[in-house]
């Protein structure tokens, strides 16, 4: 703890963009991952959040959390609403108008908010090349309205929209792979991260931010109260979900993956699934299945990750060592 | 000097919009309104705009983005029509309260389903209650002229609000018409620089959308709809001094011989035109009837409409939406509504007609005025009557 406080303040500013004093569940993972994306930027930044938990813990009329200017106006519009101020900014400043130096647009939203009812406006916003950052907080549910499940729901958690009884076992579909959907538009910056690696989280949303053009990063961020968890234990779980690989690290820079931690061996599943209430009922073959399921997404990564490897240390051999970007 | 061409009504108000100098335009294609954002798209591809298009993947995006260049601190512009109102709709109801003055036109057409193109107000009506001021033009000067204004009402400081301007689909969006064009030089000087007063700026940050808890929501509504009344003064003024600038025109209530008629024909939109010519041949026939059109749909023109009815025995009123089960048509029960508590009234008929395109022509307005006085005479078990219907 001593060194803690020595070097801690050399590598993050005490500055706080996101304040204490909001209304979120204690041991809210979310608010804690929030707080360390804002920390990580200046204070150059407009926030346009998606309707979910961060927007009602952080705005009650006529209170508010953040530091910096900030627009809420509907759950899905997030993405569309960045646009607009990018554009916004961007006609103003070429026409000889006042416009803020360098600001940086990032729209913030929930799971549901990104993978469900929100992905429409974010394909649309990363297809059309705007200058803005995405950042999903990833909870795994519809945690505001009282954990429904999402599409980013993990197969077998319950939930009260997929909730476990005699013919159920929870949610019955696989998580969806947003950070691959955002990938997919061929975007300069992708990258997954999560609050229990903080300064990896606070890396990633910097890079993101000051890459021009579209970004995305995905945090996955623990919710106690949703999945049934004990609240001392956000930052375990977190760390958890990368270790069993559930929830595996990386970036994909101008299409080229790179994983972000090396894991020699995973840990089994069961260490993530068995200290979380939403898991409790999972039968041990339920639980074999996600077993094979993650081994088999994550070995999916690890081979583009080589690949990538693999194509720069040829490219090198043949004297091409600058990687084409796009 | 002013010039004076023959021009589709959709590229004169692309190129309205040009004279107002928008910085950002993001919209969304749906017949009948592609036309006006085809124009500008063009517009700023040549390089004779200086605005972001921005090419959305929905109309929904289209407002939200609106939203986002509005709160920016930029002039913005947008334009739709039918499904995508209607797709629109929760974002065109966050704009008002935020005070964020987009302008917008609709091409006004008919709801699905049946699918139909062609137009009707079952558009106009779905965004009633949105909180924008809304203007109803008739013709493609009226377009030009209130696109105009539009921007000038809407960023009053008084007022930051957005505006709508209402047109018929195809009946004016793909209609050639004479339209006399302001000078650049002219608009600007009538329309001063946009400055909203409070963008999202990291200089100085500003929390806009917060939620409202039940002990502030009832304020918050009181004060917009405080801030929506009060911006008729302002619309009256901007249209006063546009007439000053350019000689044409406009009022809340507009009047066609109404002044003592006995009976008269209210309409709303490119009806208006035809229904005219009907009212002139009747008056030449001797008939005591006169005509007003509704310019200014939100805010309400209450006491504009009282004053002008005050010696009319006989109100028609031609609606081009049904609100189903209903009292009748839109326009009708609300002018109704700002009848029923007075001492003199005139006796209201409700008639709804012009659904999908459906023309209503002169003589089709001389059996409506006609029938609309017998049953003023006899009355009738009908809450409205369907003009023109195939039983």
């Amino acid at each position: 703890m001593e060194k803690y406080a020595v070097y801690v303040p050399r590598l993050v500013k005490k500055r706080e963009n996101f304040a204490p004093g909001h209304r979120a569940c204690i041991g809210c993972g979310e608010a804690l991952a929030v707080r360390l994306a804002f920390k990580a930027l200046d204070n150059n930044v407009v926030v346009t959040n998606a309707t979910g938990c961060i927007e009602i813990i952080a705005s009650q009329l006529p209170f508010t959390t953040w530091h910096l200017p900030w627009i809420h106006t509907l759950f899905e519009n997030a993405a569309a609403v960045a646009s607009g101020i990018e554009a916004g900014y961007k006609a103003m400043k070429r026409k000889g108008m006042a416009v803020p130096e360098n600001a940086k647009v990032v729209a913030i939203g929930g799971d549901g908010a990104t993978s469900d009812i929100g992905l429409q406006a974010i394909s649309g916003a990363l297809e059309r090349g705007h200058d803005f950052t995405y950042i999903c907080f990833d909870n795994e549910a519809y945690m505001n309205t009282g954990i429904q499940r999402s599409s980013a729901t993990p197969f077998g958690a319950a939930t009260t929209t997929s909730p476990a009884g005699k013919k159920s076992f929870g949610q019955f579909s696989w998580k969806k792979n947003m950070p691959e959907i955002a990938a997919a538009h061929n975007i300069p910056y992708v990258a997954t991260a999560t609050h229990g690696y903080p300064f990896d989280l606070m890396a990633k949303v910097r890079k993101a931010v000051d890459t021009p053009g579209p970004a995305y990063v995905h945090i996955l961020s623990v919710c106690p109260t949703g999945w049934r968890s004990a609240t001392d234990t956000v930052n375990r779980q977190s760390r958890l979900a990368v270790q069993t690989g559930v929830f595996p690290l990386y970036e994909v820079e101008n299409g080229q993956y790179k994983m972000s931690i090396n894991l020699p061996k995973l840990r089994p599943v069961k260490d993530y699934l068995k200290i979380q209430g939403r898991f409790r009922h999972l039968s041990d073959d339920i639980i074999q299945q996600i077993q094979e399921r993650v081994e088999l997404e994550y070995q999916k990564l690890l081979e583009k990750a080589n690949n990538v490897t693999k194509r720069a240390k040829s490219k090198s051999k043949t004297g091409t060592a600058k990687a084409s970007a796009r | 000097m002013a010039t004076r061409v023959g021009i589709e009504v959709s590229i004169a108000i692309a190129d309205a919009v040009k004279l107002a100098n928008p910085d950002v335009v993001a919209a969304y294609p749906i017949t009948p309104q592609t036309h006006i954002v085809e124009h500008l798209a063009e517009l700023v591809a040549n390089g004779e705009l200086d605005a972001e298009y921005i090419p959305v993947e929905s109309e929904h995006s289209a407002m939200s983005a609106c939203l986002g260049s509005a709160a920016a601190g930029a002039r913005t512009f947008t334009a739709t029509a039918s499904q995508g109102l209607a797709l629109m709709n929760e974002v065109v109801y966050v704009a008002a309260p935020m005070r964020l003055p987009i302008i917008m036109a609709v091409a006004n057409r008919a709801l699905s389903s049946p699918l139909s193109i062609w137009c009707d107000h079952s558009d106009l009506m779905s965004v009633r209650d949105t909180g924008w001021i809304q203007i109803i033009a008739e013709n493609g000067q009226q377009c030009v002229d209130n696109i105009i204004c539009a921007f000038r009402i809407g960023e009053d400081q008084r007022v930051l609000l957005p505006v709508m301007v209402h047109l018929d689909g195809f009946t004016l969006t793909h209609v050639i018409e004479p339209i006399t064009f302001p000078e650049q030089s002219d608009v600007d000087k009538f329309l001063p620089p946009y400055k909203f007063p409070m963008p999202l700026n990291p200089d100085k940050p500003v929390a806009m959308g917060d939620f409202a808890p039940p002990v502030i929501f009832t304020e918050t509504k009181w004060a917009q709809e405080m801030n929506i009344r009060a911006s008729k003064k302002v619309v009256v003024e901007v249209w006063d001094k546009y007439e000053k600038a350019f000689g044409r025109k406009y009022s809340p209530v507009e009047k066609h011989h109404s002044d003592g008629a006995k009976v008269v024909l209210m309409t709303m939109g490119s009806v208006g035109e035809t229904a005219s010519v009907a009212i002139d041949e009747m008056r030449d026939e001797g008939q005591d009837v006169g005509q007003i059109r509704l310019r200014l749909w939100r805010p309400f023109p209450f006491e504009e409409l009282r004053e002008t009815l005050k010696d009319t025995d006989v109100l028609i009123v031609l609606d081009r939406a049904i609100s189903f089960g209903g009292p009748g048509g839109p326009v009708a029960s609300e002018v109704k509504a700002a009848f029923y508590d007075q001492a003199k009234k005139p006796r209201i008929v409700s008639f709804v007609g012009g659904l999908g395109g459906r023309d209503i022509t002169v003589a089709g307005f001389k059996d409506m005025v006609k029938k609309g006085t017998e049953i003023a005479k006899s009355g009738s078990k009908n809450e409205y009557e369907i003009y023109g219907v195939r039983e």
